[in-house]
């Protein structure tokens, strides 16, 4: 049933090379687990991109309830964490997978440095890889506002103080990010785009970069 | 065929520097290009910009207490209502001030906001005459001079006696240490 039905559409639109093209490629001896062990270490990069879809999938059905408005967020929240069945699986999903997140992309990134894989030609990569690292930075600074609770209040001020230590241009970033004079309505509304649309919109695009380079110019070699 | 080379040749002499075929094109669609650009991307610009480019009104005065509740040399906590414009929510929540009269009989308000974290200080709470924020342990002076943690010394209300009540404005750095 399946077969045929991919047929019927292979006739048609010839895509057998298009996903040949993505999935068939050379996995070298030194980076397969299955002929050595140690060689998990090259799993960090998959395990990170695997969480970051976790993220994204649990991010989009956690806004089925959410509201970003300080008299609602806190008490959306607490609905879809206590009310909601599996509520607290699929913001808990969410909640632990930002700090997996961070702690995989930590171990590729000490596997990469440590492999000297960031050595030409694969500088840019390296490169693209550290801005992948401060937009997930900034993805976990902006999902912790969300919840509107205490803690998420006060790491914001004092994240947004920071901000504001900058040399000559720090009171505009806090402006900026405050979206007015004091964190409040327009700063949750603000952090909300952010962490939903504009953080996203740009990891994928880095993703993509970061992919299309590693294929092109394949995993570096055995050490 | 050849004649009309010959023609092209014959009008040939006049030479002025002109742009080819290709460049104007390029130029043209690049221009229109980058104005309709232009004209998707500014407005969404000016926008995300506004709180950046809004006039900061200057705070009005707030009436606090009488004057002649304030003590000489030990300050007391007022709380007062401020009105507040967050986005679409306006809103008037309460404040504190620690308020006292110092020797030269200058009223003075010291906001309760820890310089360190932004905890909230409490006036003598270990019994040695200084402010101490409970979260990290800043302690500063009566005139909220930092002595320890706190890395400024606490801010100031400005103020503003009228008619025997003070009235509280901004909050402004410290002028008195």
């Amino acid at each position: 049933m399946f077969k045929s039905v991919y047929n019927w559409i292979d006739e048609r639109l010839d895509v057998t090379p298009l996903w040949r093209d993505v999935a068939d490629h050379e996995v070298p001896e030194h980076v397969n687990p299955a002929h050595h062990f140690s060689a998990f270490v090259y799993c960090f990069g998959g395990l990170t991109f695997f969480i970051t879809v976790i993220q994204i999938l649990s991010g989009m059905f956690l806004t089925m309830y959410y509201v970003p408005d300080i008299i609602n967020a806190y008490a959306s929240v607490d609905y879809l964490q206590h009310k909601v069945p599996f509520g607290s699986i699929v913001r808990g999903m969410h909640h632990w997978g930002a700090s997996l997140v961070i702690v995989m992309m930590f171990l590729h990134t000490l596997r990469v440095f440590f492999t000297g894989s960031y050595k030409a030609p694969r500088e840019m990569n390296w490169v693209v890889g550290m801005l992948i690292f401060f937009i997930m930075l900034g993805l976990g600074f902006t999902g912790y506002l969300l919840p509107w609770d205490n803690k998420a209040y006060f790491a914001t001020k004092v994240g947004i103080q920071i901000a504001d230590s900058v040399p000559y241009i720090g009171e505009y970033i806090k402006v900026f990010l405050q979206g007015g004079d004091i964190v409040g309505a327009t700063t949750l509304t603000r952090f909300f785009a952010i962490h939903v649309f504009f953080l996203p919109g740009a990891l994928l695009a880095l993703l993509a970069a970061h992919f299309l380079m590693i294929r092109k110019q394949g995993i570096a070699g055995p050490l | 065929m050849s004649t009309h080379e010959n023609q092209e040749s014959a009008h040939a002499p006049v030479k002025r520097k002109e742009m080819s075929r290709r460049q104007f094109l390029a130029y043209t669609l690049g221009g229109a290009s980058a104005f309709m650009a232009g004209g998707a991307v500014l407005p969404m610009i000016r926008f995300a910009v506004d709180p950046l480019l809004e006039k900061r009104s200057a705070g009005s005065f707030v009436k606090v207490v009488e004057e002649s509740k304030v003590k000489v040399g030990e300050p007391t906590e007022f709380k007062f209502k401020i009105h507040q414009v967050d986005g679409w929510y306006v809103s008037d929540p309460e404040q504190a001030a620690w308020i006292m009269k110092d020797d030269n009989g200058k009223i003075f308000a010291l906001s309760p906001i820890c310089k360190h974290l932004g905890c909230t200080i409490g006036w003598n709470t270990e019994k040695n005459n200084e402010y101490v924020c409970p979260c990290h342990g800043a302690h500063y002076t009566v005139d909220g001079k930092n002595l320890s943690v706190a890395p400024a010394p606490l801010d100031e209300y400005q103020i503003k006696i009228e008619n025997g009540f003070v009235y509280l404005g901004d909050i402004v750095p410290n002028t008195r240490v």
